[in-house]
């Protein structure tokens, strides 16, 4: 049973699957729009969906490693580059949507924007940490940059996820149940590293370290 | 997640012609998203909502009034599927599924407080109590979007005559219908039910302020407010109180839902203000429904002509 499990984690196909499940969210705003079923306000409604994927993805990936670690089953690291990706996919998704369809490119008032609104100024950082994740993401990049240093960055997320939930929290107008929701899972998931990362601080440089990067 | 089924499938789509030029329009969608200068205005065909069906309830005798603006009207599908009614849920497309077995009949209105003649109102009595208008009002909510929509109703000072207020009275206290077995979801809404708002007397006697019972020739849909409520067009929607059950002509000042949630964001008047922002967002532009580009919000959301003397002499930045 565990070797079945693991032998469909290694495949190459379920790689493949997972792919296209990610595309899933695209893909139903495309088949939404083409039948004129994006409500009123249709700028609003994709800009929500995607802000959710976000989220969503953004968490999905904070669940590797303790999920690695509770499940015994650390194959499934091969799957978080591309959930990571995907989260700044859907990122630059919503980034844009704001730019271009929202604010049709008023430069002047989205800067002002950036600046006034906090909810805006916290989502546009949460945005600007996930972007040179998404850069050095590759093999070239964790060996250009060495493990430790490439980790050290990519512990950004954890604050571009924290900065996603206030962004959401922040912009609710009194229905705070969800952007709480993910708020709670976001705390689950970070506190779940706590214990590793403490243990490993009393054993000073033991062999508990949390999973080094590898290209797959 | 996955797709969500369709509420109601329209005939529309099943037409294979239909389904042809849909196909044709996001070729040429995705075709100028690739481009970038036209793209704005063909991506808009493919973000456009769908047409309407609905059945119908239609008020007869109804007048159409001078009170109306010649812009385009927003469908009746999106104005009765994009709401806003904490009651039945705070997304936009809750209340036209949460709404549907409202119960709105029998339907009684009780006014009394600062009056000489208190007395309740049956909802026939409502709809026979003075002449029915049809008055095309823009609608602005707080939200920064906006609609065109067609109501149907009287100004509310013809009831008030009928109460005959006191000296005594200086504010109008409006209170919303709230059942939580029929509105289960309002106690999630993350605001205090039922649902209260409030006018100056001299507001809600202004002839613009309409006592609403239908809308694009009908009764009110439940998600819309049925069986009757408020609008006031120079204010911000939520003002505009739904599924109203009392009325009352007091004294002092009454409570306002909204700011009772949160009094740092909302005041007493909440009138449409360009120049004073949400604390987190920008009033000075809106998104008519139906359209593309943002247009700027007007002054009492274009009626301060007929309003803003209601307010002369006031700082309306202290009061929001």
């Amino acid at each position: 049973m565990r070797t079945f499990l693991e032998r469909i984690l290694l495949s190459r196909w379920t790689k493949a699957v997972v792919f296209l499940l990610c595309l899933g969210p695209l893909a139903r705003l495309l088949w939404l729009a083409l039948h004129h079923r994006l409500s009123a306000n249709p700028i609003e409604f994709i800009t929500h969906a995607t802000g959710d994927w976000i989220l969503r993805f953004l968490l999905l990936t904070l669940a590797i490693t303790p999920l690695r670690r509770l499940l015994g089953l650390p194959q499934l690291i091969r799957y978080r580059r591309m959930l990571g990706l995907f989260a700044f996919f859907y990122a630059f998704l919503h980034f844009s949507i704001w730019i271009g369809l929202d604010q049709f490119f008023a430069w002047d008032d989205m800067w002002r924007d950036i600046q006034k609104r906090r909810y805006i100024t916290v989502g546009f950082a949460g945005f600007l940490l996930l972007l040179p994740l998404a850069v050095t993401s590759t093999a070239g990049w964790i060996r250009r940059l060495g493990g430790r240093r490439w980790q050290q960055l990519h512990r950004a997320i954890y604050f571009a996820a924290a900065a996603g939930v206030v962004h959401y929290y922040w912009l609710v107008k009194s229905d705070v149940r969800k952007p709480v929701a993910y708020g709670a899972a976001a705390a689950v998931l970070l506190l779940l590293r706590l214990d590793p990362w403490l243990l490993k601080k009393k054993k000073t440089g033991a062999n508990l370290a949390p999973a080094t990067p590898q290209s797959d | 997640m996955l797709i969500k089924r369709a509420p109601e499938l329209q005939s529309s789509e099943q037409t294979p012609k239909q389904i042809y030029l849909e196909r044709r329009k996001f070729i040429a969608g995705l075709s100028l998203a690739a481009g970038a200068s036209l793209a704005g205005k063909n991506l808009w065909n493919l973000l456009a909502p769908s047409a309407h069906v609905h059945a119908s309830n239609k008020l007869s005798g109804v007048v159409k009034s001078s009170y109306r603006t010649d812009e385009t009207q927003t469908p009746y599908e999106d104005a009765t599927h994009y709401n806003n009614f904490y009651e039945f849920g705070t997304d936009k497309s809750d209340p036209a599924k949460n709404a549907q077995n409202f119960r709105t009949s029998p339907w009684t209105v009780t006014v009394d407080g600062e009056v000489k003649k208190p007395r309740k109102f049956s909802m026939d009595e409502i709809l026979k109590l003075a002449p029915l208008e049809e008055r095309v009002y823009r609608h602005r909510c707080v939200e920064a979007w906006s609609m065109v929509v067609p109501w149907i109703g009287y100004s509310f000072s013809e009831l008030a005559k009928l109460v005959e207020p006191t000296p005594k009275a200086r504010y109008v206290a409006f209170e919303s219908y709230y059942d939580p077995r029929q509105m289960p979801l309002g106690s999630r809404a993350g605001i205090p039910l039922p649902y209260v708002d409030g006018l100056r007397l001299d507001e809600a006697m202004h002839p613009l302020a309409l006592l609403t019972v239908g809308m694009y020739g009908e009764s009110l849909p439940n998600q819309d407010g049925a069986p009757v409520r408020m609008i006031l067009p120079w204010k911000y929607g939520f003002k505009s109180i739904k599924s109203l059950v009392r009325i009352r002509f007091v004294k002092d000042q009454p409570p306002v839902t909204w700011n009772l949630a949160n009094s740092r964001e909302y005041g007493f008047y909440s009138n449409v203000n360009p120049a004073v922002d949400h604390p987190r967002w920008t009033q000075a532009k809106e998104r008519r429904l139906g359209e593309f580009f943002k247009r700027p919000t007007l002054m009492f959301n274009g009626y301060a002509d007929q309003v803003a003397g209601l307010y002369s002499g006031m700082d309306l930045r202290k009061n929001f």
